[in-house]
């Protein structure tokens, strides 16, 4: 039972980083139709960022904010720089350049920094949370925990509840009345991916402490997950990318926990077939998404 | 838009036939001009371009896009292993083991992929991206985890040695590549019937747009699932050839890495350009080899940090710089000026547009989902 | 619209490609098996690696034949062996067996060295195993810890070099046994061939019954939360980690921050200090590894005379490279092939140096004697214990040896340094 409390809530904590990360697509599909293949390697440059900014600074504040702020300049350096020339009728010119981007940022990086890997120690205490005696998350996951809820709340916030919110929306769904109605639909774009890049920035950033450490590839395996994530829940639906992340997350720590580590990757491979055939636009799609 | 009525289609596929057959006999006479490493090189191009031809297809033609074609290569190389080796040891002569093997590689092949391309008609891009995504990550798993796969280290494939009348002639190497040539015709050549005949036009139009297509006919879903079996059975067959070349299937040769290699050789050679298939299989090749040849005159610090890192930024750079500025890739790079030597020879069309429009202008609807 | 291209154009184009493919390829003409021994005059001897440069496995294991070829420009400096200086060309694989068949090949064919020596990894070098022995390649002292290089039937010319799995499990489930009697033991392994061989040794020492709990982790993903909380919920006291550094530092601190402090025993694939205080932080990492316990086989003992020439050596020879037992370990790979080179005879041919290696007159420069022979390929059948006292990691004078299906303790047999380091034939 204990086992089952701290693997379940490990999960959730991982699950939530995998949540943040997809929702950080999601915006992007809904800003602009583009699954960003480079969101991971985006990420780990603005993190690089940020680790030197800790380095230099000591603050782990002024490397948060550090790994926003260049996450989302490098999302608008991307977006006017490169996709914006590429045809955007099917969103697959824009996912081939964004593989293309990958394999330039990770080698560079690669080539820059070599292929160590950068310890970033987690900045609290490290006794951890006990629930009735049992150890359930470190002192960290609770942090992670914590800022993934706030996060999550205030993109809910800003999308449900803010003028801006509702320009994003409307442009992304109906770009032409929008443009009628006045709304500048290329800054809407723009902004989608600033806002995307930021909260990439800042999974992949509260992800790096649990890891080996900060390393070009660090956040493979996160896109990996975040993908399957918003495949999963379908790329329209934030809520999907929320839960499909807690799912993911649970569902590989029981596996790894129960049966061995070997077999979550085909365990979130059978979790996203099994969805796909039931569903194949994603648990939360549109009904009309299915007819194509 | 259909110029191939039934009565130029025979003569049609037998042109194509012909020019395999012409381009086999070229490759096999080449590999006397080569050493033993280039032959292998040569092998390993052969079977990569197995890949890239379906998978351009695949990706230009319906509008795929699967990122786990090294799976289909894997599931084809493991085929070959699985029957081949217990042929060896029952001591069935080495071409029977080889024929065997290459019937193994088909079924297993042909088998995912068939699975794989159900559940790619039912899904839009993104989503059959992020399948075949996640299949390739649990590649690794799949070896580990399956009996009988060898776990990480994979497989032993029985030595496939030169015959004895050409032992004389030829090294083991260029035996392999003369393998590794004969088996790519066999696999690549109904992939460029396929593609100029009415499956080729039935793909086209699924991809342009599915419910006009319907309307005319045609199943979109059965379309798709043909487009990804033919391409398997292709890539199945070049794992196989990997196989009998490297005496070795295992999955680490079959990462995302390889399979994003696989889309960076279609995309530059030009989405649903067969020709460009084989010059993108070559570069994905050549290019990584080339620049650590290169690099190798480097400091030592300056190389290990170029080493592996400078050809994936090339390729990314060409994935970016094609699609951006040059869609048509190496095919229409090199089809413009052919065309246009081609159409003057014919009668001067002076506004004649010389060469193919890229695949991805054309206009075509919007994804039904943007509302 | 794009159907009507006319036949002959796609025809045209076919051809061009292929012939693109034959130009490059064309560079040299074909070659006809050589006569001579390859690789060997009387000035050099050239010897290839594959080793990765790049890639998941570089941050462990990259500086390995940095330090190696740091080893032979020392040697050569002092004249080489039997007057020939030794070439060591280092391919990058980047641990994909797809890039080892690509190099290896380019090693012995194109570079045609003499003998390959040191390729790293299980699944990277199994996968040229057939290849090395058909060609007749000497493919001596495989940096893996796996019992597939010990199989003289089958490759003969193969040999490996680390303590196998077996051997480093035996030892350390031993030590725990006889440190604390009774204790409840586990074990982290790797999900392959490594943690399996691994707990082969445990169970070999401990019984089947005597491991609480097995966890195993995938190197692709890198959290051990689960595991390490399994373990902690069975109760070990020690655990036994078949894990390479990386995951070795990842399982101390998670536990740490499970609040967890158990005792840890790791073998050498994961267990070197410099290396682990690397992944763990300046801060941290001393703290945690304090106790850290250890196997090895080779003089990776502070102050020692070995130690010190290699230090010196790596100052001299490899820009002052950070020092760890990778640096140790690929000297010491460099010196015992010197050495087997120094045995081969005046004129040294493939089959004279596979044969100076099966006499088992190599004695190396390990705290146990070699144990090559015609049917045993491995190179060491027993390991010393470090642990980590005072951020030293060095000896404490435990060493077991694994003879069949028995593991006992041993008195070390440390090879005294002579000659400078440098082999005498």
């Amino acid at each position: 039972m204990d086992r089952l409390v701290l693997l379940v809530s490990t999960g959730v904590a991982r699950g939530l980083v995998i949540a943040l990360f997809a929702l950080s697509l999601v915006i992007i599909w809904r800003a602009a139709r583009i699954v960003n293949f480079a969101q991971a390697a985006m990420a780990v440059v603005a993190v690089y960022v940020a680790f030197a900014l800790q380095a230099a600074t000591g603050s782990f504040v002024v490397a948060l904010l550090g790994a926003l702020v260049t996450g989302a300049l490098l999302g608008a350096a991307v977006e006017r720089g490169l996709m914006r020339r590429v045809s955007g009728r099917t969103p697959m010119p824009g996912m081939i350049v964004a593989i293309g981007l990958v394999m330039v940022l990770q080698s560079v990086l690669g080539i820059l920094f070599g292929p160590k890997h950068r310890p970033m120690t987690p900045v609290l205490a490290e006794t951890p949370l006990s629930v009735g005696g049992v150890p359930v998350l470190s002192r960290y996951d609770l942090f992670v925990l914590v800022v993934a809820l706030v996060v999550v709340v205030g993109l809910g916030v800003l999308f449900n509840r803010s003028t801006l919110g509702l320009q994003l929306r409307a442009s992304a769904v109906a770009p032409e009345v929008s443009r009628l109605l006045g709304v500048r639909v290329p800054r809407m774009v723009t902004i989608g991916w600033m806002l995307s890049s930021a909260v990439a920035a800042l999974a992949v950033l509260l992800l790096v402490p649990t890891e080996l450490g900060l390393n070009a590839h660090s956040a493979d395996v996160l896109f990996v997950h975040a993908f399957t994530v918003a495949v999963l829940g379908g790329l329209d639906s934030p809520a999907g990318a929320l839960l499909g992340g807690v799912v993911v997350g649970v569902l590989v720590s029981l596996v790894t926990g129960y049966a061995s580590a070997g077999l979550a990757p085909l365990a979130v491979l059978a979790l996203l077939t099994v969805v796909l055939l039931v569903r194949p636009g994603g648990i939360f799609a549109p009904k009309e998404a299915r007819t194509a | 838009m259909n110029r191939l009525t039934t009565g130029t289609r025979a003569g049609h596929v037998r042109a194509v036939v012909l020019r395999a057959v012409l381009l086999t006999a070229l490759a096999l006479a080449a590999t006397f001009a080569l050493d033993p490493f280039r032959n292998y090189q040569l092998a390993v191009i052969a079977a990569t371009f197995c890949a890239t031809a379906g998978l351009t297809l695949l990706v230009g033609l319906t509008g795929q896009l699967s990122l786990g074609h090294a799976v289909l290569m894997a599931a084809g190389g493991y085929g070959y292993a699985l029957v081949a080796a217990p042929a060896a040891d029952a001591g069935l002569p080495p071409a029977a083991g080889l024929a065997l093997g290459v019937v193994g590689a088909l079924v297993a092949s042909g088998a995912v992929g068939g699975l794989l391309g159900l559940a790619g008609a039912r899904l839009r891009g993104p989503y059959l991206a992020g399948l075949t995504l996640a299949l390739v990550i649990a590649l690794p798993a799949v070896a580990t985890q399956v009996p009988g796969l060898g776990k990480d280290q994979g497989l032993a494939v029985p030595f496939v040695p030169v015959p004895g009348p050409l032992a004389g002639v030829m090294v083991v190497e260029q035996w392999h590549a003369w393998v590794a040539i004969v088996v790519t015709a066999v696999a690549v050549t109904p992939l460029v019937v396929l593609r100029s005949g009415r499956a080729g036009l039935r793909m086209r139009a699924v991809h342009g747009d599915e419910v006009a297509a319907r309307l005319a006919g045609v199943s979109p879903a059965r379309v798709k699932v043909g487009a990804f079996v033919a391409g398997s059975l292709s890539a199945g067959l070049g794992g196989a050839v990997l196989a009998v070349v490297t005496q070795n299937v295992g999955p680490g040769r079959y990462s995302l890495a390889f399979s994003l290699l696989l889309v960076v050789a279609v995309v530059v050679g030009g989405l649903g350009s067969v020709g460009g298939a084989a010059a993108g299989a070559a570069l994905v090749v050549l290019l990584p080899w080339l620049v650590d040849t290169v690099a190798s005159g480097l400091p030592a610090d300056l190389e290990q940090r170029l080493s592996g890192n400078l050809a994936v930024a090339v390729f990314g750079a060409l994935l970016i710089a094609v699609t951006v500025a040059w869609p048509g890739g190496l095919a229409a790079a090199t089809s413009g000026p052919r065309a246009r030597l081609a159409g003057r020879l014919r009668r001067p069309r002076p506004a004649d547009p010389p060469s193919d429009p890229p695949s991805d202008s054309r206009p075509e609807p919007r994804p039904i989902t943007e509302r | 619209m794009r159907n009507h291209t006319p036949v002959p154009t796609r025809a045209v184009q076919a051809t061009a490609a292929a012939s693109a493919v034959v130009v490059a390829l064309t560079l040299t003409a074909c070659s006809s098996p050589a006569a001579a021994t390859p690789g060997i005059d009387d000035e050099t001897v050239k010897v290839g690696t594959h080793q990765p440069l790049t890639g998941p496995a570089a941050a462990g294991f990259s500086s390995i034949s940095a330090a190696t070829s740091a080893y032979f420009e020392y040697v050569n400096a002092q004249g080489g062996i039997h007057g020939r200086t030794i070439e060591y060309v280092v391919k990058d694989d980047g641990y994909n067996p797809a890039n080892t068949q690509s190099v290896v090949r380019e090693l012995v064919q194109e570079d045609e060295v003499f003998a390959i020596l040191n390729g790293l990894g299980t699944p990277t070098h199994s996968s040229v195993l057939d290849y090395l022995g058909q060609n007749g390649v000497p493919d001596l002292f495989v940096a893996s810890g796996s019992t597939t290089w010990n199989q003289p039937e089958e490759y003969p010319s193969t040999f490996g070099f680390n303590a196998d799995y077996v051997v480093e499990g035996a030892a350390l489930a031993q030590y725990a046994a006889d440190q604390k009697p009774g204790a409840v033991v586990c074990v982290l392994g790797q999900d392959d061939d490594f943690g399996e061989t691994f707990l082969q040794g445990v169970e070999l020492a401990l019984g089947s019954d005597g491991v609480a709990t097995y966890q195993t982790y995938s190197t692709s993903n890198e959290d051990v939360t689960a595991q390490i909380g399994a373990m902690k919920e069975a109760g070990c006291e020690i655990n036994l980690l078949a894990t390479i550094n990386g995951f070795t530092a990842m399982a101390l601190g998670t536990a740490a921050q499970m609040g967890w402090f158990p005792q840890w025993y790791a073998s050498s694939s994961g267990g070197d200090y410099p290396t682990l205080v690397g992944f763990l932080g300046e801060d941290v990492g001393p703290k945690l590894l304090e106790g850290f316990v250890s196997a090895n086989y080779l003089p990776n003992s502070p102050g020692g005379d070995w130690y010190e020439l290699f230090q010196r050596i790596n100052d001299e020879y490899n820009d002052g490279a950070p020092f760890d037992g990778n640096t140790v370990y690929g000297m010491s790979v460099g010196y015992l092939f010197a050495e087997a080179l120094a045995k081969a005879g005046e004129d040294p041919t493939r089959e004279t140096l596979v044969e100076a290696v099966e006499s088992g007159e190599l004695v190396g420069n390990g705290i146990l004697p070699l144990t090559f022979g015609a049917d045993d390929h491995a190179a060491y059948d027993g390991v010393g214990i470090a642990v980590v006292s005072g951020g030293v990691q060095d000896f404490v004078g435990a060493t077991y040896r694994v003879d069949g299906e028995s593991v006992s303790a041993v008195e070390a047999e440390p090879v005294p340094l002579e000659n400078d380091g440098i082999p005498a034939p």
